[in-house]
């Protein structure tokens, strides 16, 4: 019961039954969110119908705006620049799983132990973490880039990978998000029935944070798939690149050549569309939980 | 509803997001359940702890350690003290960056701010229809890489055949060269954050809306307030908090801009004159292109040190623009 209660307060819903006579939808609110859903989607649009009539047909005026029939000429002649471009989509794949499945174990489990339990110090760790998460996030790249040239990660995906394996952003919301949906009578309860601590996070705490959990999970697979300038910077040879540095690489061979360019961008782009067809939803109510309670 | 939630923690507005817990003398942690053993508290958070004094913290002392040294990839150690502080003050491609950063900033973040309130309070409105679909919509360009988007976004701001200029033509004015410019190039940066985060922080907004009591409207209604009063006098006020916490964290971000002007100019110069190289942009040149590891150590200390500064007037601001409702 209390874990349904707990789903409910990070639902938030508009009232649906109750539509109070002060305020009323109007036109212009609909004309602006059609306006805002087609800018927001045009440039994937956009990417794709470049891609499809290649760079020929859109530098005319006035431009194509449906899409051409160059589509797998272009994508072949993605292959054709970078015949490794399907290694770098599965290497990111690979690098954002395992950083996703890292960062919610450790962020869930820090997490907890900062939400419930009580241990000298524990005020200080907190805020030591708030505090980490205003540095700018740059400002150790060089030290880090010589860490890991001394560890032997350069042009390995460990170089990603290791780094990455917990930030300060996942530990603290995983802490406000236990706090705020797992209830402390239910701990209390299986503490006097004779669990442990760890029994206790793992058969009460982690069924409850489930959501919250793959939400973290997607938004640190979304960041890792996304990462371009750290990639860049210690990936070399085109068997360990990720799929930005991929991208990146087309853009450098040729001097502009927008088909191809946007070829390369439309397939590192169309799984995570895929993805959010799934998880969209998921997604936006994690931004909304983290907002409220954050 | 997040409305429990508030009304649970006995607060009337959104939680402070940056505060901790309030303090109490007795307990570390005035929520624990004190029945689970505590100390396993230190085992739970070592790893995170062990993980990122080596790779966050150490890194980052590190680097101001060698911001004080003369120090290169090719093994130059020479300690200099404030020599590359003096250096950089001096340095015109600095201050530049400095001029190139703030103004994308603001161009930006203003913008994205006056939409992202707007867009949520129409998202706000009970009688909207379809709510979750257009809730998920706004979340479609933050997904996205900054690469894939700056791709689309240079051509579409392309001299000759960009579909701006090409829009810009058919009104009957001149081509921009939004590139070579420096407000022009400054302003399609601006763009591409504006459309990546102004959905996201939109989403931000109306969970913050959602969590202001129903009465407080209704008793504006009964008022006689119309709904923009009821929009400035009460909509406004209850997101203080949430507009301090996405300027702030905008700030962190957008004082450390670089991968959009990266891509649009395919180098780390920020465009043939420097017209829209950015101090992060700067530190990448100086650390990767031009191997002066303690000089771009240097730059990264007087980033953190605007970052602060800016966050800290921005905080001011939002205070006395939002009313101080003690």
């Amino acid at each position: 019961m209390s874990t349904a209660l707990a789903k409910e307060q990070t639902t938030p819903r508009p009232p649906k039954n109750k539509t109070p006579k002060w305020q009323k939808m109007s036109f212009m609110g609909y004309f602006a969110l059609i306006l805002v859903t087609f800018l927001s989607v045009f440039p994937f649009y956009w990417m794709f119908i470049v891609a499809s009539n290649g760079t020929d047909e859109i530098s005319k005026i006035p431009p194509t705006l449906v899409p051409g029939p160059r589509f797998f000429t272009v994508i072949s002649h993605v292959y054709e620049v970078l015949p490794q471009f399907n290694q770098a989509l599965l290497n990111t794949v690979y690098v954002g799983t395992i950083v996703a499945l890292a960062q919610v174990f450790f962020s869930a489990i820090a997490g907890f132990a900062f939400a419930k339990l009580n241990f000298r110090g524990q005020r200080y760790m907190v805020l030591f973490v708030i505090l980490t998460m205003m540095l700018p996030s740059q400002l150790g790249i060089i030290p880090l880039f010589m860490l890991v040239g001394w560890a032997g990660w350069i042009d390995t995906l460990l170089a990603l990978i290791i780094p990455a394996l917990v930030t300060a952003f996942g530990v603290f919301w995983m802490r406000q998000v236990i706090d705020a949906q797992v209830p402390n009578e239910l701990l209390e309860s299986a503490s006097i029935d004779g669990a442990g601590v760890f029994r206790a996070y793992w058969s009460i705490v982690l069924p409850i944070i489930r959501q919250s959990s793959f939400v973290l999970g997607l938004f640190s697979f979304l960041a890792t798939w996304n990462d371009f300038l750290w990639p860049l910077l210690v990936l070399n040879t085109p068997e360990n690149f990720t799929a930005q540095v991929a991208v990146n690489q087309l853009k450098s061979s040729y001097a502009i050549d927008y088909a191809l360019n946007m070829g390369g961008a439309f397939l590192s782009t169309a799984p995570l569309l895929v993805l959010f067809i799934f998880v969209g939803r998921r997604l936006v109510r994690g931004v909304m939980d983290g907002a409220v309670k954050g | 509803m997040s409305q429990a939630t508030v009304a649970k923690t006995g607060k009337s507005k959104p939680p402070s997001p940056w505060k901790p817990a309030k303090p109490n003398k007795k307990l570390n942690n005035p929520n624990a359940v004190l029945s689970l053993n505590g100390r396993w508290g230190y085992l739970f958070t070592a790893p995170f702890f062990v993980m990122f004094l080596i790779f966050g913290l150490a890194p980052i002392i590190y680097s101001v350690y060698i911001a004080f040294f003369n120090w290169d990839a090719l093994g130059t150690q020479e300690f200099i003290g404030l020599g590359n502080f003096n250096e950089l003050v001096a340095d015109d491609r600095f201050w530049n960056a400095l001029v190139n950063t703030l103004d994308i900033w603001l161009l930006s973040t203003i913008p994205m701010l006056i939409f992202s309130i707007g867009l949520a309070a129409i998202l706000h409105n009970p009688s909207l229809r379809g709510s979750t679909f257009w809730r998920t919509i706004l979340l479609v360009p933050n997904i996205t890489s900054v690469l894939a988007i700056a791709i689309v976004f240079g051509q579409l701001f392309g001299r000759d055949f960009g579909m701006i200029n090409i829009i810009i033509g058919a009104l009957g004015f001149e081509h921009v060269d939004f590139i070579q410019g420096t407000t022009s190039s400054h302003i399609a940066i601006a763009s591409m954050i504006v459309w990546r985060w102004t959905g996201y922080n939109a989403l931000i907004f109306l969970a913050a809306m959602l969590a202001i009591p129903g009465e407080l409207y209704e008793s504006a209604a009964l008022d006689g307030a119309n709904k923009w009063k009821q929009f400035l006098y009460v909509t406004l006020p209850s997101l203080r908090n949430t507009i301090t916490f996405v300027l702030i964290v905008g700030t962190i971000g957008g004082l450390q801009v670089f991968a959009e002007p990266l891509i649009l100019g395919g180098s780390y110069n920020g465009g043939d004159s420097g017209q829209f190289s950015t101090l992060t942009l700067f530190l990448f040149d100086q650390a990767f292109v031009a191997y002066k590891w303690g000089y771009a150590a240097a730059v990264g200390i007087m980033i953190t040190f605007i970052v602060a500064i800016v966050s800290i007037i921005n905080f001011f601001i939002t205070r006395r623009l939002t009313g101080d409702n003690k």
